[in-house]
């Protein structure tokens, strides 16, 4: 009966109920600090909310309909996902986003070997980080035009291996459908390394110099040192960098657009998508497309996300 | 005696050593800046020696007859005052307003600080399809395609310089802000004259990746813009690209002319480019 003394016996007023919290809660907000920090987020939270938010409302409905310039715009439920499924252009554009992502290990181990040749002690290495990012900070359409024109029929490329016959038709490296994908990934690679490298840089430079001094001392050799310091403090850079890098293969449009325009079997689901919108003014049947990438980065980016907390640019 | 051998071998072991590393590097260097080079050399060639073989590298004869032709014949100081005010524009606005929406969600206690600091976080992951289109189309209700600011809008206040500053702030020390409030200074004057001077490294990190960003962009603006009159200079050039593909030697010059800005800028600010990467990954 009464054996058992209850620890709430005087506990059982002391938790507050759902009400008394709600009170608490309201009577403790300070009102004159929310209201200058709503003051302070307004233009930015207007912007977000209408070019952000609004697009991924309004943008999924989108590609049920057949919204178009012309036209009156009806519902019309799978059928622009139907179309895309036995849209061959869809399906060749869609391969070569795939492959596209070929270029990610290029990239990444190109980064991470400059990023180590350029991490010395050296006088003037400064100047050689500078010659590799350069291409970074260039638009993709200038450096679109200035590899096209080493790409040319009688082109830099070209021109000795004619010369010297070891060719004597020219390589068409942005007409061959065999090539030209893979012209314009080799583009995209020289653009992505200084990127990339300046990331591992970071990453080399985290690792406390006394680890791998002890290390060192240790008795682990150069390569003892790289694998047992170096290479696992470095995977974390280089999880995020892969990650991004996917993405980034799997949204191409820039570079293809600035080279081929899409023509040469290059096209990808990214500039697909564009031109369905924008050049024959499809909107619903563009968002459709826009969609399906959307899905298939959307796997990547949470695994990303999980890794990194959100601190990297989504390009 | 070996000893003093024995250093001088290693001696000349670290001079040969660091001798092949220069020469790799600069290999690498060239390679990487070659395409550029190259551009910025034809772009002096006449059409007798485009060609030329052996390639020169340096042309004989040089001309600046493509600079003139490609400004005569397309409105490209017009394109460059274009990209001038698409870059002033889109990096003041979204400097402003990402400054200023930082700091509350940085420093501020309010009801919904949480919940929408998670809504920005959210959009880093939430799928979106149709971004562009969609913006488009609210862009046309708002009777702003064909105009700068339609342009910029959309990018006048981003997730991503709010997180990084956001981070900045929170580095600040509570005391600074605290003695400032004692002597009774309004929450503007905190964050004007306290936080934002203590936060610039950061706010020229969002400088330089917004101005790179606006100036380098060509597929937006020539979705906005319907006169390519108004196009900014990246625009200027897919254009360029279209009309005078017959003509690379003005193709060539109006390139240059596109990317000499940018790269002026990256060479004076280097550092403050590569230390943004750098530090917005590991934030």
């Amino acid at each position: 009966m009464g054996t058992l003394a209850s620890p709430g016996a005087a506990g059982v007023d002391t938790k507050p109920s759902f009400a008394s919290r709600l009170r608490k809660w309201w009577s403790g907000i300070d009102w004159r600090t929310t209201g200058v920090a709503y003051l302070f987020m307004l233009p930015a939270l207007v912007i977000i909310a209408l070019f952000v938010f609004w697009p991924i409302i309004y943008g999924l409905p989108l590609a049920f309909t057949n919204y178009s310039v012309v036209g009156e715009t009806r519902w019309v439920g799978l059928d622009n996902f139907r179309r895309l499924m036995s849209d061959p252009y869809f399906w060749e554009a869609l391969k070569n986003s795939v492959l596209y992502v070929a270029v990610v290990p290029v990239i990444q181990i190109g980064a991470i070997l400059l990023a180590v040749l350029v991490n010395r002690p050296l006088k003037g290495v400064g100047i050689f980080r500078t010659a590799y990012y350069l291409p970074v900070v260039t638009s993709s359409i200038a450096a679109g035009i200035a590899w096209k024109w080493l790409y040319d029929y009688k082109g830099i490329i070209n021109a000795p291996l004619l010369q010297w016959g070891i060719i004597d038709k020219p390589i068409y490296f942005l007409s061959d459908t065999r090539l030209a994908l893979w012209s314009v990934m080799a583009m995209t690679a020289w653009k992505g390394f200084g990127y990339y490298m300046v990331i591992y840089l970071a990453g080399l430079q985290s690792i406390p110099k006394e680890l791998e001094e002890a290390a060192a001392i240790d008795g682990a050799g150069k390569v003892g040192v790289l694998r047992h310091v170096t290479i696992p403090l470095l995977k974390p850079f280089a999880l995020i960098a892969t990650l991004m890098s996917v993405m980034g293969a799997l949204r191409v449009m820039e570079e293809v657009m600035a080279m081929t325009g899409g023509g040469a079997g290059t096209n990808v689901v990214a500039l697909y998508s564009y031109q369905t919108a924008f050049q024959h003014f499809e909107f619903g049947y563009g968002a459709a497309l826009g969609w399906v990438m959307a899905l298939i980065i959307f796997a990547f980016s949470l695994i990303t996300f999980r890794l990194n907390k959100g601190g990297f640019r989504p390009e | 005696m070996s000893s003093i051998a024995l250093k001088r071998a290693g001696k000349v072991r670290t001079v040969i050593k660091n001798v092949l590393l220069y020469l790799l590097m600069i290999a690498i260097a060239i390679l990487m800046v070659f395409p550029f080079l190259w551009l910025l050399s034809t772009s002096f060639k006449t059409p007798g020696n485009v060609y030329a073989f052996p390639p020169q590298m340096i042309p004989r004869p040089a001309t600046l007859a493509n600079y003139i032709g490609v400004a005569k014949m397309v409105p490209i100081f017009r394109y460059l005052r274009n990209t001038a005010i698409i870059t002033a524009l889109g990096v003041g606005l979204n400097l402003t307003f990402s400054t200023l929406a930082a700091y509350p969600l940085a420093r501020m206690r309010f009801p919904g600080r949480d919940i929408i600091f998670g809504a920005l976080l959210s959009t880093m992951i939430i799928p979106n399809g149709a971004g562009m289109i969609v913006n488009y189309m609210t862009l046309r209700t708002l009777h702003l395609t064909n105009t700068f600011l339609g342009v910029v809008l959309p990018s006048a206040a981003t997730i991503f310089s709010i997180f990084l500053l956001r981070q900045a702030y929170t580095t600040i020390p509570k005391e600074l802000e605290e003695a400032a409030r004692i002597d009774g200074a309004s929450e503007f004057f905190i964050w004007w004259r306290i936080m934002v001077p203590l936060i610039r490294p950061t706010l020229l990190t969002v400088v330089i990746f917004d101005f790179m960003a606006h100036w380098n962009s060509f597929i937006w603006p020539v979705v906005v813009m319907k006169d390519p009159n108004n196009y900014p200079l990246a625009a200027g050039l897919l254009y360029l690209q279209g009309q005078f593909s017959y003509n690379f030697l003005y193709l060539a010059a109006g390139t240059v002319i596109s990317i000499t800005p940018m790269i002026i800028l990256f060479l004076l600010l280097q550092k403050y480019f590569i230390n943004g990467v750098a530090g917005a990954v590991k934030g």
